[in-house]
């Protein structure tokens, strides 16, 4: 048989040499993880096995290591330093303790990163970004944000660790105490862990109850263990991440959203605030008006075969698009993908092919989420 | 890793196992290892003809989607339909439950051309880091 034959995993392989290595590795290594480059990090794909840990997720509570994203602090009112306008969503109706999903746009509209925005005090705001976009969105920031505005890339000093799943929250309160019940979703406090006050913000990446927690490096590697220790939380890698996501239809940076889509086409403006000023809105307006061709679909397969990235979309026997992201489902049991098309042909119950090479998948556009059945907002 | 004594092997990492004139063939522990969770085995009818080094069956796993060689030619006798709703069986039990089809030998010779268990050893510690 030939193994490298479409494979899905290795489209951001880079050289092995030029990686970086989390806090963690040497854990994921006695763990026995497999570990592969992902956005220029060394990163653990599967411990026990994608599904076992897509399942045990889902049913019970896992522990991500998320080290390789990039977190920033920055300093001064975001009416005074332009971050109200840098980023995409809505910052003035935010409270302390609040955080929320948006977008960094390019003059044309297109995705520079989506990100998370957190409000520690009205004049001090972290931003988590994507691993492999951390120098562009330094660049970026660098370019749009006034003087005033200190930036600090607090990523080298930052562990970031996941725990999600419907039992993360008891997990959470046998070690840190009840308040943590307190937390309401898309909000943060801080918690007493390892002898340390670390930031626990009720947000994840997986359609379940779930938590990121902000640590110091040094910490990193004890607070693993603790949270591993509980018999209800297993390692899980990104293998499960990727399949967790994507029943969620959540998008993946690089992949499904990227510079060349706009929100609209990606179908994600209600993470855009056109009652504000911001990068790229008079392009995004412009291409409004004039109709976007193309919009993201996502799409169920009628069989376990699996949809992959780049593989072509036909509807009858017109090419309509190509697939951005796709995976077997183990929450559905078959194969559920997404991609861009003629956005006139985006319509719920749409009967799709998906091609590669002699295979054909026969597909049909549903509407998101894949997975219906989540903890997220238990 | 397992590498049953019994069996014949292919670089491609495919197994056979020869008893009178019927091979049963899968793919190995190393290959179901390295695919990760396997979600879908294609398989041919009963009565298709193989050839020895050519595909005759796909399967994908999260990670991919593989062409399966067939180690020996010969016609198809008997295809495991379990895998069709149960394809992990093949990470389960590789040499055992997860076999794929049996083939009717056409060429005894054809065996020459496989690697023994200790070969195939011998090569997976050559070619696998």
């Amino acid at each position: 048989m030939n193994m490298a034959f479409h494979a899905s995993m290795g489209q951001r392989i880079i050289k092995r040499t030029d990686v970086k290595t989390t806090f963690l590795v040497s854990r994921h290594k006695k763990l026995s993880a497999k570990l592969a480059p992902f956005g220029g990090w060394l990163m653990p794909i599967q411990y026990k096995g994608i599904i076992a840990e897509h399942n045990w997720t889902r049913n019970s509570c896992s522990l991500f290591d998320i080290c390789h994203m990039g977190e920033f602090m920055i300093y001064g009112n975001p009416d005074e330093n332009n971050l109200g306008t840098v980023i995409s969503t809505n910052l003035k109706s935010m409270g302390c303790g609040m955080c929320r999903y948006g977008f960094l746009l390019n003059e044309a509209g297109g995705i520079v990163d989506d990100l998370i925005i957190y409000k520690l005090k009205i004049d001090q705001w972290m931003m988590v970004v994507n691993a492999a976009t951390i120098s562009a969105d330094l660049k970026y920031l660098q370019t749009y944000l006034s003087p005033e505005a200190k930036l600090e890339n607090i990523s080298s000093a930052t562990a970031k660790l996941d725990l999600q799943g419907p039992l993360s929250r008891e997990v959470l309160q046998d070690l840190v105490g009840n308040d943590i019940n307190k937390l309401k979703y898309y909000t943060f406090g801080y918690f007493s862990l390892a002898d340390e006050k670390i930031m626990i913000s009720r947000t994840g990446y997986t359609g379940e109850l779930g938590y990121e927690l902000y640590i110091s490096a040094e910490k990193a590697g004890l607070v693993w263990d603790i949270l591993l220790a509980d018999k209800r939380v297993e390692p899980a890698g990104l293998g499960a991440r990727d399949t967790l996501r994507l029943e969620m239809a959540y998008p993946l940076y690089g992949q499904d959203i990227d510079f060349f889509h706009t929100p609209e086409e990606s179908d994600l403006l209600k993470f855009v605030d056109f009652d504000k000023d911001f990068i790229g809105k008079s392009s995004l307006l412009k291409k409004h008006h004039s109709g976007v061709k193309q919009s993201l679909c996502c799409f169920k397969v009628k069989s376990r075969r699996i949809p992959r990235h780049n593989y072509k979309i036909y509807k009858d026997s017109v090419e309509i698009g190509v697939v951005t992201s796709g995976s077997f489902s183990p929450s559905l049991l078959c194969g559920i993908g997404m991609g861009y098309i003629n956005k006139e042909d985006n319509k719920i119950g749409q009967r799709l092919l998906i091609k590669q090479e002699n295979m054909e998948i026969e597909a049909i556009i549903i509407d998101k989420p894949f997975y219906k059945k989540g903890s997220i907002k238990n | 890793m397992k590498i049953p004594e019994d069996c014949l092997f292919t670089k491609e990492h495919e197994w056979v196992k020869i008893k009178g004139g019927q091979a049963t063939v899968g793919i190995t522990d190393h290959a179901q290892s390295e695919l990760g969770d396997i979600t879908f085995v294609e398989l041919p009818q009963i009565d298709y003809v193989c050839q020895q080094f050519q595909q005759f069956a796909t399967l994908e796993s999260v990670k991919a989607a593989s062409d399966v060689y067939a180690p020996v030619s010969g016609k198809i006798s008997a295809v495991n339909n379990k895998l069709q709703n149960a394809p992990e069986l093949v990470n389960q039990d590789a040499f055992g439950k997860g076999w794929f089809v049996v083939i009717e030998l056409a060429d005894q010779k054809e065996s020459a051309n496989l690697l023994s268990a200790a070969d195939y050893e011998k090569y997976l510690k050559e070619t696998v880091e």
